[in-house]
Order: C-alpha cells, then sequence, then structure tokens
C-alpha cells in the first residue's frame, strides 16, 4: 500500500511538472516586474504617474480617492492637488478625464478600465506591456508593442524613453521579434525611466488588489495561530486515544 | 407521558429524541478503530459545506444579480468596500476547490477500500448524487462574477445542450431563458446556486449520513466489525465516534485549515486555477477569450468531451462520452464482482489498474486546461478509452483476481 501511494505520488508530481512545462512557452518573453507594493514611496509616484499619465484616456472605476489616501499614507490635501485632475470629491473613484464618446471618436473604442489590469493580465506582462513599444511607420500611432501586437495605444512615454526599434532574430527562417532596443536618446536616463515604469506597475499592482499586503501579514498570524491549535488538539487525540487498542 | 430520566434532559427526551439521535449518531455510534488517513475526508467535506454556506450567506448580502450591477459588485463592493468582504469572498472561491479536492479523495478512499460495496450501495448513490449537485453548484456559481471566463465557460457548456440532435436548441434556450446568456440566466443561475441546489445537497448529504449510520462504516481492511461483538452487543474493534472520531477529526480539520489558509492569504488565485486571471475582466458577449478553459475540477470530463471526434459537425458523441464517464461511477457497486472490499486483499496487479487510472484521470485534467494539439488531442484519447475500459471491463478482470486471505478483525 505505502508503495502504492508512493508510486502515485511520484507520477502526479511528475505529470504535474510535465503539464506545467507544456502550458509555459510560447509568445514573446516576459520580463520580470519586481515591483514592491509596500514601498510606500514607489507607491506614491506610481500614483502620480499614473495620474499624470493614465488618467487623462483610462479610468479605474473601482478605486477611491481617499482609499488611495488611506493605503499610502497620503493627505487629504494631497491627493486632491495631484492625484485628482477632474476634481471629483474625495470619496469618489478615478474616472478618465476624456469622456467615452470623445474616446470613442478618436480611437474607436473605450480604453479599458485599469482598475484590475494587473490581476487580469500580470505585473509582467504590464512591466514588458510598456517598455515594450516601439517604432513602426506603419501604424497610425508610429509605433507597435512587442508583447501587445497592434495595440491601439499610443506609445505616450516616447519623449521619456526616446526611440525605441524592434530587435529581430532569424529562427528556421522566419523573422522573430525578440526585443526592442533605444536608438535615439530620451529626456530621461534609462534607469529613470525603468524605475517610473516599475513605479507604475507597483501602483497598478496596488490598486488590483488594495488588500494584499494585509492580506499576507494576516495570513501569518492565522498560520502561527493554526500551529499552536494543532499542537493542542493533537495532545488531546492523543489523550483520548491512549486506552485504544 | 412517561418519563424515563429526570430534569430538563427528561422532559425533552419525552417530546423529542434529543438523548436518542446523539446517541445513535454519535456517543453510541461505533465506529471501526483502524481507521487511517483517507478517513479524514468525509468530516472535512462537511466542514467545507459549512465553510461554503456560511461565506455564501454573507456575499448573497452584497451581490447584485445584474449583468450590469455583477461585475462590480463583486469586485469593487465585495473586494474593496465591504468591510472582510474581500476575505469572505476568497473563503468561497477558495472554498469552491477545496470542496471538490475533498470530495475526489474522499471518493477515491471508496475506491480502494471498497465502501461501495454491499451493503453500502445506496450510501454511493447518495455520494454521487452529492457530486452531481456539486457539479451543478459549483457550474452555477461560476457564472455569478460576470467575468469573461463565467461567460465563456457557461457559453461553452451551455452550447454542448445545443449539441443534443433535435431538441438541443429548443433545451439550451430553455436552460438560458433567452437566445444568448444574459440576465435572465444570471438571475436564474443565482436563483438555483443560493436557493435549490444548497437544499438539495443537504438533504442528499443527510441522506448519504443516514444511510452510512444504517449500516455502520468501512474500513481500510473491509471487514463488517458488527460480525465480532461482545456480550454488551458492541462491535469488539468499534470505538464511539464521539469522543474518539470528533477528537481525531479536530486534527483533521486543523491541517485542512493550514493549506486553506495558505492559498486563501499568500495565493487566492491559485496560479489560475482557482480564479482565472481572465476573470478580472468584465463579461463581453463581443470578445472571445484567446483561450477558453473550465475550472479545474471539470477540465478531466472536459478533455473526454474534446477526445471523442465529432461525427457530420456534431459534437453530440463528446456529449454522451462526458456524460457516461460521470453515469458510470453510478454502477460501480454492481460492475466490480469481486467479493472482497479492501484493495489490501486484492490483487496486485488491481493496485497498478488503479495507480494508472489515478494518473490518466490527471493527464485528463491537465489537458482539459490546455488548448489542443494533435499530440495532446491522440493523448487524451488513449487516458479517455483507459477511463472506460476500467469500469467497462470491470465485471471480467474482477473475477479473474486472486485474492489474499481477509482477516476476521480489524488489524
Amino acid at each position: 500500500m505505502k508503495k502504492t501511494i508512493l508510486i502515485l505520488l511520484l507520477t502526479t508530481i511528475a505529470m504535474i511538472s510535465t503539464g506545467l512545462v507544456m502550458a509555459s512557452g510560447g509568445g514573446y518573453p516576459k520580463s520580470p516586474a519586481n515591483v514592491d507594493v509596500d514601498d510606500m514611496a514607489s507607491l506614491q509616484r506610481g500614483a502620480k504617474v499614473f495620474s499624470d499619465y493614465c488618467l487623462s484616456c483610462h479610468s479605474a472605476k473601482f478605486v477611491r480617492f481617499n482609499r488611495v489616501a488611506d493605503d499610502l499614507g497620503m493627505t487629504e490635501a494631497e491627493v486632491m492637488d495631484n492625484l485628482n485632475p477632474l476634481g471629483v470629491k474625495f470619496g469618489n473613484t478615478m474616472t478618465a478625464v476624456m469622456t467615452e464618446d470623445y474616446a470613442k471618436e478618436s480611437f474607436g473604442a473605450v480604453p479599458p478600465d485599469l482598475s484590475l489590469v494587473a490581476r487580469s493580465r500580470g505585473v509582467d506582462w504590464l512591466y514588458t506591456y510598456l517598455t515594450g513599444f516601439y517604432a513602426d511607420s506603419s501604424k497610425t500611432t508610429g509605433h507597435n508593442n512587442a508583447i501587445f501586437k497592434d495595440v491601439g495605444m499610443p506609445n505616450i512615454f516616447w519623449k521619456q524613453e526616446g526611440v525605441k526599434e524592434a530587435v529581430y532574430e532569424e529562427h528556421d527562417g522566419t523573422k522573430v521579434l525578440v526585443g526592442v532596443k533605444v536608438v535615439e536618446k530620451g529626456t530621461m536616463a534609462p534607469e529613470e525611466f525603468d524605475t517610473m515604469i516599475r513605479d507604475l506597475v507597483a501602483f497598478l499592482s496596488y490598486i488590483g488588489e488594495p488588500n494584499q499586503s494585509y492580506r499576507k501579514s494576516l495570513g501569518v498570524y492565522v498560520l502561527v495561530f493554526l500551529f499552536v491549535f494543532f499542537g493542542l488538539a493533537y495532545a488531546m487525540k492523543k489523550d483520548y486515544w491512549k486506552d485504544v487498542h | 407521558m412517561e418519563q424515563k430520566s429526570n430534569g430538563l434532559m427528561g422532559w425533552i427526551d419525552a417530546r423529542y429524541p434529543a438523548t436518542k439521535t446523539w446517541e445513535k449518531h454519535l456517543a453510541k455510534y461505533y465506529t471501526p478503530k483502524n481507521f487511517n488517513f483517507w478517513y479524514f475526508f468525509g468530516s472535512l467535506a462537511f466542514m467545507v459545506l459549512v465553510i461554503q454556506i456560511l461565506s455564501g450567506v454573507f456575499l448573497t448580502m452584497f451581490y447584485k444579480p445584474d449583468t450590469a450591477l455583477a461585475f462590480q459588485s463583486v469586485e469593487m463592493g465585495i473586494m474593496r468596500d465591504v468591510e472582510w468582504g474581500w476575505l469572505i469572498r476568497y473563503f468561497h472561491s477558495t472554498g469552491a476547490s477545496a470542496f471538490f479536492i475533498v470530495v475526489y479523495l474522499h471518493m477515491f478512499r471508496a475506491l480502494i477500500y471498497g465502501s461501495y460495496k454491499k451493503p453500502r450501495e445506496l450510501i454511493w448513490i447518495f455520494g454521487m448524487l452529492i457530486f452531481l449537485a456539486l457539479m451543478a453548484e459549483g457550474f452555477m456559481g461560476y457564472l455569478l462574477p460576470w467575468g469573461q471566463m463565467s461567460f465563456w465557460g457557461a457559453q461553452v457548456i451551455i452550447n454542448l445542450v445545443s449539441a443534443i440532435p433535435f431538441v438541443g436548441e429548443g433545451l439550451s434556450t430553455w436552460v438560458r431563458g433567452d437566445f444568448v446568456i444574459g440576465d435572465a440566466t444570471l438571475n436564474r443561475f443565482f436563483s438555483l446556486h443560493v436557493a435549490a441546489i444548497p437544499l438539495i445537497l443537504v438533504g442528499l448529504i443527510f441522506a448519504h449520513i443516514v444511510a452510512l449510520h444504517e449500516v455502520g462504516s468501512n474500513n481500510p481492511d473491509g471487514v463488517e466489525i458488527k460480525k465480532n461483538k461482545d456480550e454488551n452487543g458492541i462491535p469488539k474493534d468499534g470505538i464511539p465516534f464521539h469522543p474518539y472520531y470528533s477528537v481525531k477529526d479536530i486534527v483533521g480539520v486543523v491541517v485542512f485549515l493550514m493549506f486553506f489558509s495558505i492559498v486563501v492569504f499568500f495565493m487566492p488565485e491559485m496560479f489560475g486555477y482557482f480564479i482565472e486571471h481572465a476573470n478580472f475582466e468584465p463579461a463581453n458577449p463581443l470578445k472571445t477569450p484567446e483561450h477558453i478553459a473550465p475550472v479545474w475540477y471539470f477540465t478531466p470530463y472536459y478533455s473526454i468531451l474534446r477526445a471523442v471526434p465529432s461525427i457530420a459537425g456534431s459534437a453530440f458523441p463528446g456529449v454522451i462520452a462526458m456524460g457516461a464517464s460521470i453515469v458510470i461511477l453510478f454502477f460501480l457497486p454492481w460492475l466490480d464482482r469481486n467479493p472482497v472490499k479492501s484493495i489490501r486483499y486484492r490483487a496486485g496487479w488491481y493496485k497498478i489498474l488503479i495507480a494508472i487510472f489515478v494518473v490518466t484521470f490527471i493527464i485528463l485534467g491537465i489537458l482539459g486546461t490546455l488548448s489542443p494539439t494533435d499530440g495532446r488531442t491522440l493523448l487524451a484519447q488513449i487516458c479517455t478509452v483507459y477511463y472506460f475500459a476500467f469500469f467497462l471491463l470491470m465485471p471480467f478482470y474482477t473475477k479473474l483476481e486472486k485474492n489474499k486471505p481477509v482477516p476476521e478483525r480489524t488489524t
């Protein structure tokens, strides 16, 4: 019996690992975002980038300003002055400056809401996407994206980032897009730009699940409690069972 | 009216079988003393049911079954604005997957120790009905957050109904309450998920336990402890469920809660298996996701469905195979002709057959989460053939087994 269980366990592990291998792979490689949602300074900077660049067209309609202030350690005045271009009430949510009708007229579609984009796409995808624009004269926006081909969004950071070019490699006679590289310097140093994008992705991760840090810290206490409870429950079981032979 | 004892309990017992029920089902329910690891999952399944009902009650207070409001009521209302709403939602979403994990292990226990055999056939049948109700509960609950996978997963499954010849189209319209999945569908799924199916589940679980306590529990040796009783009529190998198994099951509950908490607090999406990433986008009937996969607990059957080639453009044969893969389990007590219950005293090669069965079931599950390729479809077909052969050939091969001697008493 023990042997059977062992065989089952081993084969299960083997299957799951091959399954995972089969599931991954394919597509443009994602770069790790390495964001820290406990870094308040990073989140505050990210919030500012979000408000200055994203909020013009995108909404985050599930995110309330007063909640952001609470979680990021900012005062009401700081949030209202720096993050709230429309000047909505403190308890209201982040709404795009651009109206939906205007967005439809100019882009053909309403830009997606960003409240949960970090959860549907993942932070690595977002980081790769935001750093993955390259010049492509065939597109109306003048840019294409390495991980999101033919995306409708223009490259809003081109001034800071500079002009990028796609890098191709030959694989069995077909050209494969493997990366992008800066060919014309922007107003920001590459490291400075990278930090800005990581701050933005950290903020997107935070608004995707504002409770995530608290959730994890609470989980540690819950597990410690259960561990102690396990000791007591096990001792009680031993005691009750000592007369069973 | 005659009172057997005095005091409040005596007064109650003369009017309601309180002490009698307590003794019949707990304090004097004699349970084999040799239960092992596999016997935790019955009580754990019951506990997950309680978690689901309690968390579900609170979610229902804040959820809005309306296609215009549902997604927001979950992702903004419950996950952000409601105090502790996020925790209750994660209890419920993790509980759904935990329910299936626990129930699959509970069913596997029955398979290896022959707990479905005479005189426990009805316990198995009630259990299978519980499993069916649970699948309906899981399927309908998954539509409620109204995310992309909620919508498209339901679309794929309801379209299976329309593959039935002649009546399919009408039937699927009847199920949806509309020609497309819409507000009517969401409202009826909500009603069924929070009222009808939970009631059916609780009723079936009641019948499952009443049937179990009538004939008594099986055990890893597959011997009937009621055959060996002492002078007081108490089984020699039996111990009262309470306090012995109540204190033991508490240990199991705590260990379970540790795993449960690790998921709830540290990985509630479970890498996209418990909450699929695409479900963080609101349902959009005009935008088909790149890859539609049902939640993991349905994927083995989904693989079987896809493994069967369609005939004349109709997926109906696959639908039949998928249905048959579940229906066949109901007949297990009569397919297995070996009188020996426990795998401990059955042929070595039968253990190997079961081990391969488990592996094929897991492969089918993994394949069901992936998009099909020629190689994967072939693998799914091989596994599907084994799945059915394992059950359909059972009446023949179980007669050929050379059993080991079964002991009189538990070991």
